[in-house]
């Protein structure tokens, strides 16, 4: 039975007997230079300056950005984010879920090839292979050795291996430098005291980066990345993608220069497949748009020194929509279809997260107060006419200065607020980033009051001096009050 | 251990485990080679299956590293099998279980805290009771272990001592203290059956005037007969409590269950009973030691513990 592709002719086929578990084939890509591959050297460059540099930088005397894991406090310059802070991430998260969505509709996957670690690292990789093995046809001459391996091909690959596993180590290093001091974490590497979990992990992403950058490569984003499988949803026709001009390129073939192309009846492309040698992931750009396609952009390039050399226009692959390439259209004109309902909606959403997010983190209290009434003793006659209730109070302090703390209770009448020694609490002195737990007792007259329950409030206000400026801050707690039979 | 009501589902769902991982083991080996349908230039066609007339079903095979995690996930999961617990009732062979994980825990939480109670174990009540940071120990101690009864602030309630009035029923001296905490106490007043109400309410007029509470002058007089006959046994002629038994002194005015007229008729009526439990097996030596000092401080410090 011939085989039909969708709107062809049916076409012989054969059934072969083969395995269903395929060897990677090594990918040797072909190193690039141009528009695209310059950006790409400048984000490499921008992200890793930021991911070796942020620990080092210091601030208010500690280091500016630190997940502290075991104190769970999370330094971020100027702030202290407690576990209690964990809608921010959960903000962080939708907003940069989002900024994916609106940017891979625009533009595709920007983000997997500038900026996604495993494209980030895979460069630096293979930017190290290329130095020390050469270039494209060099490393598959020097892979194609027959065994034993000779003297020169050892040195090769054990210059490349510790270079990797240099580079490798030193981004485990940074990263367990986000959870632990970094300069600490120096020193306790240089005396070989580091504990077993910073062993574990320092090892763990050591080898994770060395496998996944040195080894998986391509594999990642085609088995492993679930945003390869779903950025079909997110594109459209009017979504910007790197794409093959298959109106003006086809039908491809080799010609000599001085040929008529009109009597040979070809298009622009001259199969010279330099956009296969070049693309990280080993594809075909011009099979039209597929999942393993990471947007590098490094065909472009490519193909535009070829298009040069042979005198042709350049843009035969391209940065286009579907819709141009159809329409014959310009980028200029296709341009205009930019402001489609995807892109506005997820643009008003990324706009009212984004000022959501920053005012609530401008006006976020570092005070918090908790109130927990004893369960055990309800209540307790002192002095023959006044009802005591024991609270616990909890105070959080989460600046980055002393704060001084007043309590009022509020709700009934002549309610006073005692320590354990009965004496009249008047400021509490909280810690700059510490909590305090302090077991207070509220009396209160009985009066004219019947026996039952009674909601009362905490009212605390905060004095803290940041520099020269006195802010004061306030939080209010509910909680009961009983009065017994 | 094993929670089952018969032995048979622990052989139940020992096979359905190993089955599970065999058959996993099975279907991989069994689709390692398929029949591919090429077109004749050797790309793959699609199985013919179309979806949405258009999303065609290729036959492209999996990555071979797949392959090898996948056999690397079965074969952990068996060692996994035979090292901890999960087929059945088999413990495994390491003997794990989260009970042991959790004792594990606490051991090695106590002997990193050795050095932490050591120099309090070797110092006085005292020494220890003037330390800040014992202090603070002491009180999260209590807040954990005591507060439940006499509250968060030591404060007592009907029925628990109040803690903090240098007032105490079986002594406030440390080694007191520490022999309530460690060995607990049970405090019985017993009923008085055999007193008519009237004698009852003479009686809880003396006592109260021994704390020299409003009383009835006579019902007072008859009750210092009554409770010369019955109570002086333990709360002494003079109602001064004795703490060997922990019978309450009733000349100071700090009444356990309350001082009205009323509940002392109630408590010579109906009796009291009062529990408080012996602490030796939930806090080792070294955290009494160091409660102790916390409970002592809170009526003997000179100044005021600060509230910390």
């Amino acid at each position: 039975m011939p085989y039909i592709p969708p709107g062809g002719k049916p076409v012989p086929i054969e059934v072969i007997e083969e395995s269903l578990y395929e060897v990677r084939r090594k990918i040797y890509p072909r190193s690039v230079s141009g528009l695209f591959a310059r950006w790409r050297f400048i984000l490499v460059f921008a992200t890793q300056l930021l991911f070796y540099g942020l620990p080092w930088v210091s601030w208010n005397g500690r280091q500016a950005v630190l997940f502290d894991l075991i104190q769970r406090k999370f330094y971020i310059f100027g702030l202290v984010l407690w576990p209690q802070d964990v809608i921010y991430l959960t903000l962080l998260l939708i907003l940069s879920a989002l900024a994916l969505f609106l940017f891979t509709a625009v533009a595709g996957r920007l983000f997997c090839g500038y900026a996604c670690p495993q494209t980030v690292y895979t460069e630096i990789f293979m930017w190290i292979e290329r130095k020390v093995e050469g270039d494209r046809f060099a490393r598959i001459r020097l892979d194609g050795e027959e065994w034993p391996w000779g003297l020169r091909k050892w040195r090769l690959k054990i210059t490349k291996h510790f270079l990797w596993l240099l580079i490798a180590f030193w981004t485990g290093f940074t990263f367990i430098g986000y959870f632990t001091p970094i300069s600490t974490l120096g020193s306790a590497l240089i005396h070989l005291s580091l504990g077993p979990w910073q062993t574990f992990w320092l090892c763990f992403y050591s080898f994770a980066t060395w496998g996944n950058a040195g080894f998986m490569r391509e594999q990642v984003c085609k088995y492993m990345c679930p945003y390869a499988r779903f950025q079909s949803v997110m594109v459209d026709k009017d979504t910007f993608l790197v794409t093959y001009d298959k109106v003006r390129g086809e039908p491809r073939g080799s010609r000599s220069k001085s040929a008529d192309l009109t009597s040979l009846g070809l298009g622009d492309c001259v199969d010279c497949s330099i956009c296969v040698q070049v693309c990280p992931t080993g594809i075909d750009i011009r099979d039209g748009l597929q999942y393993m396609c990471i947007g590098c952009g490094a065909c472009i390039d490519a193909c535009d020194q070829v298009m040069e050399k042979v005198d042709y226009p350049k843009g035969l692959i391209r940065y286009t929509t579907e819709r141009a390439i159809e329409d014959k259209e310009s980028n200029q004109s296709a341009i205009r279809h930019i402001l489609r309902p995807r892109v506005l909606i997820y643009t008003a959403f990324i706009t009212v997260l984004t000022a959501a997010f920053i005012v609530s983190l401008a006006t976020r209290n570092p005070l918090r107060v908790d109130v927990m009434r004893d369960r055990g003793a309800l209540a307790r006659e002192v002095e023959g006419v006044r009802i005591e209730n024991i609270y616990r109070i909890q105070i959080m302090n989460a600046s980055e200065n002393n704060m001084n703390v007043q309590v009022k209770a509020l709700g009934l009448d002549g309610l006073k607020v005692l320590n354990s020694q009965g004496q009249i609490v008047t400021e509490i002195e909280v810690g700059p980033a510490s909590n305090l737990l302090m077991p207070i007792k509220v009396s209160a007259d009985v009066g004219a009051n019947e026996a039952g329950n009674y909601p009362i409030h905490f009212d605390v206000v905060a004095h803290e001096m940041s520099g020269d400026e006195l802010i004061t801050r306030t939080r209010e707690e509910k909680s009961t009050f009983i009065i017994p039979r | 251990m094993s929670d089952f009501f018969s032995s048979g589902w622990s052989a139940y769902i020992a096979l359905v485990a190993l089955v599970g991982i065999f058959w996993c083991i099975w279907l991989l080996f069994s689709q390692r080679k398929a029949k591919v349908v090429h077109t004749a230039d050797g790309a793959v066609a699609d199985t013919g299956h179309v979806w949405d007339g258009d999303l065609r079903e290729l036959n492209n095979p999996l990555p071979r590293w797949w392959m090898w995690m996948f056999l690397l996930s079965c074969i952990f999961g068996l060692v996994y099998l035979v090292l901890f617990p999960g087929l059945g009732s088999f413990p495994g062979v390491l003997g794990y279980s989260t009970d042991g994980s959790l004792m594990q825990s606490m051991t090695n939480a106590n002997d990193e805290l050795k050095p932490v109670y050591a120099k309090y174990v070797k110092m006085d009540i005292e020494q220890v009771a003037a330390d800040p940071k014992a202090r603070e120990m002491g009180q999260r101690l209590f807040l954990n272990s005591c507060a439940q009864c006499h509250g968060s602030d030591a404060g007592g309630a009907k029925g628990f001592p109040n803690l903090t009035d240098g007032d105490w029923l079986y002594g406030g001296s440390p080694e007191n203290i520490k022999a309530s905490i460690t060995y607990g106490r049970g405090g019985v007043m017993p009923p008085f059956p055999q007193l008519d109400s009237n004698q009852i309410v003479d009686v809880a007029n003396y006592v109260r005037s021994l704390s020299g509470l409003s009383a009835d002058d006579a019902k007072a007089a008859r009750g210092a007969q009554v409770f010369a006959a019955n109570c002086v046994a333990c709360h002494g002629p003079d109602g001064k409590g004795n703490i060997a038994i922990g019978a309450p002194n009733l000349t100071d005015k700090t009444w356990l269950y309350g001082g009205s007229e009323a509940t002392i008729i109630e408590t010579v009526t109906k009796g009291r009973m009062a529990m408080m439990p012996a602490q030796d097996k939930v806090l080792s030596p070294e955290k009494i030691q160091v409660l102790t000092a916390y409970v002592w401080g809170l009526s003997n410090s000179k100044q005021p513990a600060a509230a910390k």
